[in-house]
């Protein structure tokens, strides 16, 4: 049993704006039968360019219809480009959150929306639907899932499982998803990075030496392992860290970005602030 | 929670428990807490009891005393008759099972395949029934394992276990059912048969949760999955659950009265529940209506979504339970209705009734009363129903298997 708020339930029994709008400005239709939930957003405009009226239709479950009904209600009187901003997280938040399991509800109505805008503006239903498909079960593509999980800040397959179902049929892509993430938190780091901290006390050479080992094999490997690349540490001269790209790494254009923006940003971050990443040439 | 009156028509998920059975347990919760183990008096007047409760079981499944071994619950029945056969047969690393078992044989027959075993899951058809003829060549002189469940529980329909176990025989193999839904619904005579492993679970039969059995018939060879003590002659250790396997003994008894109040008055039930709600537009049933439980009903209401219906219902106190993506957290429909090719249209609305001995006709009409009605709404809603109503092409084929 899904433990719904009473706001999810409210609006699952008694959902306002059911149906069609007639003469619709922006139509946005996503998700299928197959799927298991889909929605039919339609709105409006007035003179004045803002949302007059906007109706759904939804197949689905319970967060399924709460959330679409919530949709129309919070979209209508906002112009397209305040819609524009509304984000699953701002329709879950609308309805007193929803069951983890249930955040894909939430997608779908942001889906819509974004479809219906585009609609208006005459343009394909989805941009993601350039990205490639990663889960063929769901239809999901890779630009979809990257789009969600910084979002809403998703790092396990779980999470974006339960926010767009993608992994949640044969599984088959699971190991792909993985790789998807590393790529996307890999390359976020540089941004993300939590501020840095002043080392308590000076660090010896060997403990130096056996932090910057311990953080390249815990934090950088890894994500360039996602990649099909890796890394050595050559030497290291007072601050000034060498190292050496091996495989994919070692060959790609961006590999000084690589260097710089990331490799550093986690040595200064667990090791000490005043390090300095080189690459040498193996 | 509502505020409504139960109507509890969930019972292949759990049964109500009965009252006789509640009463015959409690002394064992309270003064009688011996050990059946032990050499004294106190704890051997226990034993009596237990003893009696095996005599039970086996009258209801038409078997001796001696071939029944007293479990936690299903799953641990299904598990141990597993592992026995495959330890029994090292050489044979061949498993024949089917498409639409329950999780407890289903996924510990995935995991045999993970590891190196080869597991054959045999296909249905439409109306959820085996090939005689693919099953019979399904069976190897490598298969160590047949394990064919006696009845489903999501569509109730029902498997001829007897003809299948006499085809495992035939060929060497140990033949083992789930029978945890059959139980108590159809009529049961193990010493007739060749099927040598059966499991049932208590909590269908109207006991509190926590008590199983699994049938071994003499001479079927055994190797014990719960090692430790002595307790059911070292088939199954651990320090028995009296209370539950008391319980157990006596929903048996009821159950043998129970059979033919099964088998003519709730079935007249549940054929006119399905007679009601087959009435409600573009509905239909799943499983074969001629080989099916008298109590099990799986009906599917297109275009709407089955957890909106369950907690429709749930708020006019109805209980039942749906075969759709989002009741089930796996996000796809059940693995029963995919199998069977249910098509996508219906298997997300599917909603399954089970009735048990409790059940009422003024049950039955508070269904029927409302059911129409929440199907409605729904499909106001539903972006599909429309389209359906006006083109009548939307209608979508059955899965495509992988």
């Amino acid at each position: 049993m899904w433990e719904y708020t009473d706001k999810v339930k409210k609006y699952f029994t008694e959902p306002v704006n059911v149906g069609e709008v007639e003469n619709p400005d922006g139509v946005g239709e996503v998700g299928s039968l197959a799927c298991g939930d889909a929605l039919k957003l339609t709105f409006k405009l007035d003179e004045k360019g803002r949302i007059a009226d906007a109706k759904f239709q939804t197949f689905g479950c319970a967060s399924a219809i709460a959330s679409s009904s919530a949709l129309t209600e919070m979209i209508k009187g906002m112009t397209l480009e305040q819609a524009s901003k509304i984000t699953n997280k701002d329709i879950a938040a609308f309805l007193g959150g929803l069951p983890p399991e249930k955040m894909h509800c939430s997608v779908m109505g942001e889906q819509a929306l974004t479809a219906a805008i585009r609609n208006y503006q005459g343009l394909e239903p989805l941009p993601s639907e350039e990205g490639e498909v990663v889960c063929e079960c769901f239809g999901v593509t890779d630009k979809e899932i990257e789009k969600v999980a910084r979002n809403n800040n998703l790092h396990t397959v779980e999470e974006i499982t339960n926010f767009t179902k993608a992994g949640g049929g044969c599984g088959k892509c699971v190991d792909k998803i993985e790789e998807l993430l590393a790529k996307i938190w890999s390359t976020a780091a540089p941004t993300q990075a939590a501020p840095i901290q002043p080392p308590k006390k000076k660090l010896t050479n060997i403990q130096k030496m056996k932090l910057i080992e311990e953080t390249l094999e815990r934090e950088v490997r890894p994500a360039l392992k996602a990649d099909g690349g890796g890394i050595e540490l050559i030497d290291i001269a007072g601050d000034v860290v060498q190292v050496s790209l091996r495989g994919t790494c070692s060959s790609c254009a961006a590999s000084q970005a690589t260097l710089s923006q990331f490799v550093q940003t986690k040595l200064r971050e667990f090791v000490t602030p005043e390090l300095v990443v080189e690459e040498v040439k193996p | 929670m509502s505020h409504h009156k139960v109507v509890y028509l969930d019972n292949n998920a759990t049964s109500q428990t009965a009252p006789e059975v509640v009463a015959a347990m409690l002394p064992f919760f309270g003064e009688l807490y011996g050990n059946p183990s032990s050499m004294h008096t106190f704890g051997g007047q226990v034993k009596a009891h237990l003893d009696q409760a095996r005599q039970r079981v086996a009258d209801l499944l038409g078997c001796s005393p001696e071939e029944i071994i007293f479990t936690s619950c299903g799953t641990e029945s299904d598990n141990t008759a597993i592992m026995a056969a495959l330890r029994s047969f090292p050489g044979k690393r061949h498993v024949v099972t089917t498409r639409v078992e329950h999780p407890a044989v289903l996924n510990f027959c995935q995991d045999l395949a993970r590891r190196g075993h080869e597991v054959t899951f045999l296909p249905v058809d439409r109306q959820g029934n085996l090939d005689l003829n693919q099953v019979e060549d399904s069976i190897r002189d490598d298969t160590a394992l047949v394990s064919v469940m006696w009845a489903n529980n999501e569509t109730g329909v029902i498997f001829p276990v007897e003809q299948i176990a006499a085809m495992a025989k035939a060929k060497g193999a140990v033949f083992h059912t789930d029978a945890v839904q059959a139980v108590g619904k159809v009529p049961i005579s193990l010493k007739d048969t060749q099927i040598d492993m059966l499991a049932l679970s208590g909590h269908k039969l109207h006991t509190p949760k926590g008590v199983g059995v699994l049938y071994v018939r003499k001479g079927t060879p055994f190797v014990a999955y719960v090692m430790g003590g002595h307790q059911e002659h070292g088939r199954r250790a651990g320090t028995e659950n009296v209370p539950y396997i008391v319980g157990l003994g006596r929903a048996c008894e009821l159950a043998r009265q129970r059979m033919v109040d099964e088998n003519t008055r709730v079935k007249g039930l549940r054929d006119r529940l399905e007679e009601g709600l087959l009435k409600v537009e573009a509905t239909m049933v799943n499983g074969d209506p001629n080989r099916r439980l008298p109590n099990t009903s799986s009906v599917s209401f297109e275009y709407v979504e089955g957890e909106s219906i369950l907690l429709m219902l749930s708020d006019l106190g109805i209980c039942a339970s749906s075969g759709s993506a989002c009741t089930s957290g796996s996000l796809e429909p059940s693995h029963v209705l995919r199998a069977m090719g249910v098509p996508f249209t219906a298997a997300h609305g599917s909603i399954r009734f089970s009735l048990s001995y409790y059940s009422t006709g003024e049950e039955i009409d508070h269904v029927l009363k409302h059911m129409p009605g929440i199907i409605e709404r729904l499909r106001k809603i539903s972006p599909f129903w429309q389209k359906y109503k006006t083109s009548k092409a939307c209608a979508t084929p059955g899965y495509v298997e992988p």
